[in-house]
């Protein structure tokens, strides 16, 4: 049977289970009328599903896991003595070409005689595999159902292992989201170290110059690999971001929270929020082609010489993008603040706008900065409207008129197009990419300590 | 008190009404200057929208309507020329809660000051402070940290730091709803004394739930019950020989 069917199978199994262990326990109830049933019949169904499925469930994920491996050495352990005599890698070649003859996807050249004997033993314990693993899932299924069907007394807390089999299933859940972020750093640290192997860690950090040449061109003619032109660019980007959006933004938020009328409220706020779901890459198109020529003209028509690709043009439309993560947090931490704080100003004689000033916004303010370092960091990581609209030209400038590259920018390029992964020209991507991450958590987790800080002082 | 005394707020006839609900049913009454009036009765009977009237706080209510004449020193509070800002440093108001604001002591004192600007120099700013946390009987337990936020007082203290701030501002009137209702027995005789002290200087009107408190603290007594003004008169005179049935029942405990 295939692994889909299997999991088929265990659904009905479930469902099974859980009708029996509900009739089961009706009836234990019926002849032990004098005892009061611990839990409920459907605590009861619902055990004796999950005892049905759980640990044939578990033995399909071991099986899965392990026998691929297994079955391959076994299939090895019968070729010539020729054959075993290759390197791993050459040996690796070899079983794959196997597999695929045995999965009947064809090969590149005549197989040879004793490549198909070993595809015909491949298939042969493939299919022995999948009986025994679909005859243990079974009896392993039934003695645990039945068992569990037994088990059923008044005085079995079958509520209690519900719970636990719940409360497991969402620890797991959750494992998966961190477990993937650790498995992101990871892999990124490992190519990062390779890279290091090639470029050194000083070199990379603070290196002035990047021109990393072209692969092709070969590890003897090694080009610089300085971070120090593609952050620089990254920070004026992102600073201009900032200062077109946290303006902007901040005043929006206190408009919304303060002085526009309920209706009006309800409707800007989902407006403003379709800011962020627009594709950036749309963003990127509107940059190039509407703000970009724009600045250039306005540049042109006030003595400035603007290019139209260039870090105002992408810093710019950054900003408009992140507005409304700025707005929007900054609006709800707004609302927050109590109003009895506002109370207590106006009583004062206080006008509205002196009231938010001085009280509402000293009040609101580590919660702002915590939604302007998350907007920073959404800021640093954008891609698409860089790539589109800075310029790409990963020069060391200060300039905000003339074209530069960013770290996010210098990935997409290193990693597009032909790539040898083993050459620094593409190992680099992942150094810049853990450099990125390392930034935008720090950021993150300061946001994050400080929107809690704030948090606690009003609750 | 005797009611010789000149007429500080004067009130005719005032109705409000938060969207279609009318809250208030024509209230009128007269506050004398330097007296300590207290608002009683049970909850949701108008007593602390009519006290917020007085400086025109329901303003900050959306769809809240106010109707009638307040006047206050003889002059329509309600009038185009008169700015709401004057009107609430004239009078001031301490509000249920303590709400001191999120900054150091002395910047919670010297908020009002600086706003209306009644300081020029630091010096002066620095009088104003110190005299006004006096005033408040809060002074000995700060003075020697005043840098220190106000929110890290007790809440007592913080009521009496909050009466500070609006005496800070010098005004005529300190309208006040249910300073005590936060704070315990002891917090609570601290500001009944304190309430005491500032009726030289202050005409006071207090907002409260309990009744020993307005017997104790008040020269003149109001009962309100379901939007209207059913009883005013001395405070002895109130709560020993009331007139109306509903006082007598309310305060007898027989409801609210």
């Amino acid at each position: 049977m295939s692994n889909l069917s299997l999991i088929v199978v265990l659904l009905v199994l479930l469902a099974l289970g859980y009708q029996l262990g509900m009739a089961r326990s009706r009836k234990v109830a019926t002849v032990n009328s004098d005892l009061r049933m611990h839990s409920r019949p459907h605590h009861y169904g619902m055990m004796v599903g999950l005892w049905a499925v759980l640990p044939a469930f578990f033995i399909l994920i071991l099986w899965l896991w392990l026998s691929p491996a297994i079955i391959n050495s076994m299939m090895l352990s019968q070729l010539p003595a020729t054959v075993l005599a290759l390197s791993a890698d050459e040996l690796r070649v070899v079983s794959q070409r196997i597999s695929n003859l045995a999965n009947n996807f064809g090969v590149v050249a005549d197989a040879a005689q004793w490549e198909l004997d070993a595809a015909e033993h491949l298939r042969i314990l493939k299919a022995n595999s999948a009986m025994v693993l679909t005859s243990l899932m079974a009896v392993i299924a039934a003695v645990g159902m039945l068992l569990s069907l037994l088990k059923i007394t008044p005085r079995l807390k079958a509520r209690h292992q519900v719970e636990r089999v719940v409360k497991a299933l969402l620890i797991l859940c959750s494992t998966v989201a961190i477990l993937t972020t650790i498995g992101i750093v990871l892999s990124m640290v490992g190519e990062t170290l390779k890279f290091f192997s090639y470029i050194p860690p000083s070199e990379f950090f603070f290196g002035t110059t990047w021109n990393p040449r072209f692969s092709t061109v070969g590890i003897g003619e090694q080009g610089s690999f300085g971070l120090v032109p593609l952050l620089a660019g990254t920070a004026l980007i992102a600073g201009i971001a900032m200062l077109v959006a946290i303006p902007l933004g901040l005043m929006v938020a206190i408009y919304l929270a303060e002085y526009a009328p309920v209706k009006l409220r309800n409707t800007a706020k989902p407006l403003i929020e379709v800011l962020a779901g627009i594709p950036t890459i749309v963003y990127g198109f509107f940059a190039l082609v509407t703000v970009g020529p724009f600045l250039r003209d306005l540049g042109a028509a006030i003595g400035l010489d603007i290019n139209a690709t260039s870090a105002l043009t992408a810093g710019v439309v950054m900003g408009i993008m992140i507005i409304p993560f700025i707005s929007s947090l900054s609006d709800d931490i707004i609302t927050q603040v109590p109003k009895s704080m506002r109370d207590g100003s106006l009583g004062l004689g206080a006008t509205k706008s002196e009231t938010i000033l001085k009280v509402v916004l000293p009040a609101a303010l580590p919660g702002i900065v915590g939604a302007v370092l998350l907007a920073a960091s959404r800021a640093i990581g954008e891609t698409m409207i860089v790539v589109l609209a800075a310029g790409n030209s990963p020069a060391l400038t200060a300039n905000p008129f003339e074209a530069v590259s960013t770290v996010t920018v210098t990935i997409v390029n290193q990693l597009t197009g032909d790539n040898d992964f083993s050459s620094p020209q593409s190992l680099v991507a992942f150094a810049l990419g853990l450099t990125l991450f390392v930034i935008t958590l720090l950021l993150n987790v300061i946001a994050l300590v400080i929107v809690r800080k704030y948090r606690e002082q009003y609750e | 008190m005797s009611n010789s005394a000149p007429v500080k707020i004067s009130a005719s006839d005032v109705k409000v009404f938060y969207g279609d609900n009318q809250a208030l049913h024509g209230i009128s009454m007269d506050v004398y200057q330097h007296e300590v009036i207290s608002f009683i009765g049970p909850s949701g009977c108008g007593k602390s929208t009519f006290l917020r009237c007085m400086n025109r706080m329901n303003d900050t209510i959306d769809q809240c309507r106010v109707t009638g004449s307040i006047l206050l020193d003889g002059r329509d509070i309600h009038e185009p020329a008169l700015d709401v800002v004057q009107l609430r440093a004239q009078v001031g108001m301490v509000f249920q809660k303590p709400n001191p604001f999120p900054k150091s002591i002395y910047e919670n004192i010297a908020y009002g000051p600086k706003l209306h600007g009644l300081a020029e120099r630091k010096a002066d700013l620095d009088d104003i402070v110190e005299s006004s946390l006096r005033r408040a009987g809060l002074w000995n337990e700060v003075k020697d940290r005043l840098d220190q936020p106000g929110t890290g007082l007790s809440g007592g203290q913080q009521q009496r730091l909050c009466i500070a701030r609006s005496i800070a501002v010098s005004p005529e009137v300190i309208l006040m709803d249910e300073p005590c209702s936060a704070l315990d027995p002891i917090a609570t005789s601290i500001i009944e004394e304190l309430i005491d002290e500032l009726k030289q200087n202050f005409t006071i009107v207090i907002v409260t739930h309990n009744m020993q408190q307005a017997a104790r603290v008040s020269d003149r007594t109001a009962f309100f019950h379901l939007g209207n003004l059913i009883e005013i008169g001395n405070t002895n005179d109130v709560f020993t020989n009331p007139q109306q049935k509903r006082t007598e029942d309310y305060i007898t405990g027989r409801y609210g």
